[in-house]
């Protein structure tokens, strides 16, 4: 094999395990070494697995005595420092709980341990998740592998970051609204949302309960196919988890084009303030899906400033009771330690919860939800998914949230109505713009993860828009 | 409509309901960002939601219960619930007194 460890995707490495080309701990070693040279640089991981040469051992014995028996067997990963992981720090980026360590561990990760999957590490978030920009971890931010100067998006900035420089080969995040993806826009990868319930929030430090949906940052689509069929189903700790069946989404991704589908183009999505070449971009994707014999046409929902109201009241309302539990008392630090952009959302959701404003601005955004729900319902019974930008234009330079109370809430625009739908997203690179990646959104019903997959996956195969920093590349 | 205006004391008031220590500069900074926030939010009365039924839960599961049954794996040990605590007593947490010792 040509390729060094770290070019190899999951299903790569898999082969190459399967072939014994390599051991488990030669990759998790590879990893770590490249953790160790650039970590200090980009400040993707927070805390490292100190257990991990351990941990790849145990699974080379496994595979040495039974061969490879699990899904993900020896495969590294890194997760959001959201999700609960015990033995390891679990600080949601916040000084609040700075020094914590879980009590039990997410259905996330359990399940990928289960799988056979190894933690390489926890990555840098924005604080609490509360934003588009890892700017507001309260252990700086993190940098863009494709340039130091720029942000990496967020809130799973370090989680996006760590699959483009290839510090991990695939990622766990979660979104609230496109905190999956918008980094993974922004850093040139893929990100795979899930519909809502679909994948367990158990032991994810809640942000917007009625939306939080964890998922894969990936090299491709493959890759987050086969790491959904793992997290994914119903779960008893979470009331909201789905009790529908999961599919094995990596072993159905078998469309060679896309005869029979039809699409639909937002046109509201096309900004009037966006860059011709981000537009350019994503009509150049429709056509590339026409081509592949989709029918694409142009629609129309409802002004996305609209879900900016929306998410804006639901979030920080939600934000203001789940946050309400760190007290300092049991476990973390005292509320003092809050930063800026936590206060913010905490107050002004106490605000709008508050007796005498709870209908004008809580209700009123919940009915509002409901319209936006309706508009896709509606939508999806013509279209078999929907397609814009993920985010309006490329990564940002570091210091662009300063002054910025609503920075998150603009930058995701796009992603906004599809997440307060609870719908399956997925977020693919589909070119650069002075030479910073942009994405695309193929965006469908709720549970229609395959379809969504498939759609991406044709897309991927038949373009080359995956690509990856070459600084890190060495 | 008229423009929603939010003031230092709204702002402190809110402080005080989140529990949350705000500084004079906080007050006034949120006071102002708070004020921006609203005129992006009072947008949605643009839209008409006469009637219609406000939406909390997305994917239409109701009333979700689980069997009543102990699930030990759900159970932490006393020794698990207080590590990582910093204020503990003969094994229990240590919490605020929000009794006056005089009260009845």
């Amino acid at each position: 094999m040509n390729k060094q460890i770290h070019e190899l995707s999951v299903v790569e490495l898999l082969h190459g395990l399967e072939d014994k080309l390599f051991s488990v701990t030669d990759i998790v070693h590879h990893y770590l070494d490249r953790i160790a040279r650039y970590n200090p640089e980009l400040n993707i991981y927070l805390h490292v697995n100190e257990k991990a040469i351990d941990q790849a051992k145990a699974i080379d014995a496994e595979i040495k005595k039974d061969g490879l028996t699990k899904p993900l067997q020896g495969i590294p990963f890194a997760v959001k420092d959201n999700f609960l992981t015990v033995g390891l720090p679990t600080t949601a980026s916040s000084k609040v709980l700075e020094d914590y360590y879980p009590q039990y561990e997410s259905t996330v990760t359990k399940r990928l341990l289960a799988a056979g999957a190894i933690i390489l590490g926890k990555t840098n978030m924005d604080a609490w998740a509360h934003g588009s920009s890892t700017e507001t971890s309260q252990f700086g931010p993190t940098l863009n592998p494709w340039d130091l100067g720029r942000l990496p998006g967020g809130s799973s900035g370090g989680s996006a970051a760590a699959v483009a420089a290839q510090l991990a080969p695939v990622a766990i995040g979660s979104e609230t609204a496109g905190s999956i993806r918008q980094p993974a826009a922004w850093c040139g990868v893929t990100g795979f949302k899930g519909s809502y319930g679909r994948v367990s929030r158990y032991g994810v430090i809640a942000m917007a309960s009625s939306t939080d949906s964890p998922g894969p940052i990936a090299q491709n689509i493959t890759d987050a196919a086969l790491v959904t069929s793992v997290i994914a189903g119903q779960d008893q700790y979470d009331g909201t988890s789905s009790p529908k069946e999961v599919e094995q989404y990596h072993k159905l991704l078998n469309r060679k084009d896309l005869k029979g589908m039809k699409i639909g183009l937002v046109k509201g999505y096309l900004l009037p303030t966006m860059r011709t070449e981000v537009k350019t971009l994503i009509q150049n994707a429709a056509k590339k899906l026409e081509s592949l014999g989709a029918t694409v046409e142009e629609i129309s929902l409802m002004d996305p400033k609209y879900a900016i109201g929306v998410y804006t009241v639901i979030q920080r309302s939600e934000v203001s009771s789940n946050l309400a539990r760190f007290d300092g008392i049991r476990y973390g630090h005292g509320r003092e330690n809050f930063g800026e952009e936590a206060k913010r959302r905490i107050m002004l959701g106490t605000y709008t919860l508050s007796a005498g404003y709870y209908d004008a601005y809580y209700k009123k955004a919940m009915a509002v939800r409901t319209k936006i729900v309706e508009e896709f319902e509606n939508a999806f019974k013509t279209y078999d998914a929907i397609i814009g930008a993920v985010s309006p234009g490329p990564a940002l330079k570091l210091g662009a949230t300063k002054n910025e109370p609503m920075f998150g809430e603009m930058e995701d625009i796009l992603v906004e109505p599809s997440s307060i739908a609870g719908l399956t997203s997925a977020g693919v690179p589909c070119g650069f713009v002075d030479d910073l990646p942009i994405g695309l959104q193929i965006t469908g019903n709720q549970f229609e993860e395959t379809k969504i997959m498939n759609i991406a996956k044709v897309y991927q195969d038949a373009t080359d828009f995956v690509k990856f920093p070459e600084k890190y590349q060495k | 409509m008229a423009k929603t205006t939010i003031t230092t004391s709204d702002v402190a008031k809110v402080g005080v309901l989140a529990n949350l220590p705000i500084t004079d500069e906080e007050k006034k900074l949120f006071a102002d960002q708070f004020s921006a926030t609203i005129d992006v939010v009072d947008q949605l009365n643009e839209i008409d939601t006469t009637g219609v039924i406000p939406t909390s839960q997305v994917n239409h599961l109701e009333n979700v219960t689980r069997p009543d049954v102990v699930d030990k794996d759900r159970i932490l040990t006393q020794q698990q619930a207080l590590s990582g605590s910093k204020n503990v007593h003969k094994g229990f947490f240590v919490v605020k007194q929000i009794l006056e010792k005089d009260s009845e």
